[in-house]
């Protein structure tokens, strides 16, 4: 064998082992993807998205009321980790270097390791506990948590992404470091802190372990902010448990919706971001 | 195309009749040392800036032009660990002084950088930033008339009056270059800084920046830092050669070129070394 077949093997494996390594990587997606869609729409109507959900035996019925829980709880997480996780990360990457900004920086990191669960038992403590009882505005709270490192750490990277030629560019305007930054900096890196927005959202949407302290769940329709409020995973979880057949077609179409939100939350960031990007580029 | 013949008659031999000394004093340096930590970059620099004239800073790469450059505006601020000694009076007054308002400062003395820095906004937001940041105008129509003075004088209002909407990382090189110009005249500075303006521009752009260059020394003093002699030649009434962080001369840019005082510039310029 000549060193150039060898070479040309070697490279021919490798290749091989790459392309095996992103097939086994994305089996299970398509399983899972695929068994949701196909358990799912079976259960998947009309009644699914506008109705209550129908005492046992009698077939039917929805989960209206945990695709609102859901938006909502994602919503009230959202207003409250958006400004709080993007003015940290503005933080960390303007006092870059300094000791209080690697402590927030850890402390982020820390925060985003802790098991949801945690994170659940945490706002029982200080948002349930003293009220004593289930809201959804601990479920949001709770939620929100997860999100703020996530999104400080997007925010801090894509921050420092920014040339410091743009910043110079303001500063020699006559512009003060927070101006520069409001005005300048923080608006040339928006596309990309909002993909990192959608995709903490798309994250915590999933959660089930900390709303099940914090929002606990509600067989009725309820937007207050103060009362229990059901959701599409904690629906889920309960319906998938259960010992009927019905509940758990059920469970799967509320799996396929829950997946159809966070892809469409995706999808519609996405074309946000190309936007934006293309109106800074035209 | 033949090579020889320039493509437009360029402005040859920008001298003024009027001796540099003959001029008011706009800057006025004076023993001034600057430190990025315990390196020395600058050393006893005392120098003259006159008004209404072009001064070109040369020298080898490294030699402190820059940090010379980005200390009459204070932009070495923005850099931990730096430390400046010395005097430096812009238009009379210390600008290290106490009470200075680094803001009010960088207002009066603008400055255009290396690689041109448009904001990833409009042509239009872009020249208007100043302006609305420093409060410089009350009505709509004024903002419009400023945007639109500020681009004729940078000689890019004629490429770019269809489409101030469009974004400014559409225009070439050369025009984000003059738009940055348009940007740093519209808040009408006494004092125009630029470090290496036109380094990465192709040679036509060049000469348009340095045509611009031309005109605009009737309305401010400029300090140009630039790597490449001849546009040092072409534009400049005053040079300074800076060698390792030193101040060698400064003098009638003809003087420089043709009859320096030191060895050292007559080597540099003459190109022996650098």
């Amino acid at each position: 064998m000549t060193a150039t077949t060898w070479r040309k093997l070697k490279s021919s494996l490798f290749v091989g082992f790459c392309a095996g390594s992103v097939l086994i990587a994305l089996v299970p997606l398509a399983f899972i993807l695929f068994f949701v869609v196909k358990e799912g729409v079976q259960a998947l109507n009309l009644d699914f998205f506008i109705r209550m959900p129908k005492p046992v035996g009698e077939a039917g019925g929805g989960m209206a009321m945990a695709i609102v829980g859901t938006l909502m709880v994602a919503g009230l997480g959202s207003l409250f980790a958006i400004p709080v996780g993007i003015l940290s990360g503005v933080y960390i990457s303007e006092y870059a270097g300094s000791r209080l900004s690697s402590l927030v920086r850890f402390a982020a990191d820390t925060l985003n390791g802790v098991p949801s669960i945690v994170i659940g038992v945490f706002v029982y403590t200080i948002a349930v506990l003293p009220v004593k009882h289930f809201s959804a505005l601990a479920g949001g709270l709770a939620l929100g948590i997860m999100m703020i490192p996530i999104i400080a750490r997007t925010t801090e990277e894509l921050l420092l992404l920014v040339p410091s030629a743009m910043r110079e560019g303001a500063l020699a305007l006559g512009a003060t470091r927070g101006k520069a930054m409001f005005t300048v900096i923080l608006p040339a890196a928006l596309p990309g802190i909002i993909t990192g927005v959608v995709l903490a959202l798309a994250r915590i949407a999933g959660e089930t372990a900390p709303l099940l302290f914090t929002a606990f769940n509600n067989r009725f329709f309820s937007t207050s902010l103060t009362q229990p409020i059901s959701s599409l995973t904690v629906q889920v979880y309960t319906y998938a448990i259960s010992p009927y057949a019905d509940w758990h077609r059920q469970a799967w179409a509320g799996a396929l919706v829950l997946v159809t939100i966070v892809l469409l939350c995706s999808l519609l960031a996405r074309l946000a971001t190309r936007r934006l990007e293309h109106m800074q580029a035209r | 195309m033949s090579a020889d013949r320039p493509l437009v008659a360029r402005p040859t031999a920008v001298r003024s009749d009027v001796a540099p000394t003959e001029r008011e004093v706009k800057i006025d340096v004076a023993k001034l040392n600057f430190y990025y930590g315990a390196k020395r970059a600058l050393e006893d620099i005392t120098v003259q800036l006159h008004s209404n004239l072009v001064t070109a800073c040369i020298g080898p790469s490294g030699c402190g032009k820059s940090t010379f450059l980005r200390t009459l505006n204070r932009m070495n601020d923005v850099i931990p660990g730096t430390r400046v000694e010395g005097r430096v009076q812009v238009a009379g007054r210390d600008i290290y002084g106490d009470g200075v308002d680094v803001v009010e400062l960088r207002r009066r003395v603008g400055m255009v950088f290396q690689k041109s820095n448009p904001f990833p906004k409009s042509i239009f937001d872009n020249v208007a930033y100043g302006l609305r940041l420093n409060r410089m105008v009350s009505s709509r129509n004024e903002l419009h008339d400023r945007v639109e003075a500020s681009l004729r004088s940078a000689a890019l209002w004629e490429e770019v009056k269809d489409r101030l909407h469009d974004s400014a990382l559409a225009l070439s090189g050369g025009q984000q270059q003059r738009l940055c110009i348009a940007r740093a005249l519209a808040i009408q500075p006494d004092v125009l800084l630029m470090d290496e303006p036109a380094s990465a521009l192709d040679p036509i752009a060049t000469q348009r920046i340095e045509e611009l260059i031309y005109q605009l020394k009737n309305d401010y003093t400029i300090v140009i830092v630039t790597h490449n002699m001849q546009q040092a030649a072409r534009v400049s009434d005053v040079t300074a050669f800076f060698w390792l962080g030193k101040l060698i001369e400064s003098d009638r840019t003809d003087v420089i070129f043709t009859n320096p005082r030191e060895k050292l510039t007559e080597d540099y310029v003459t190109g022996r070394f650098g």
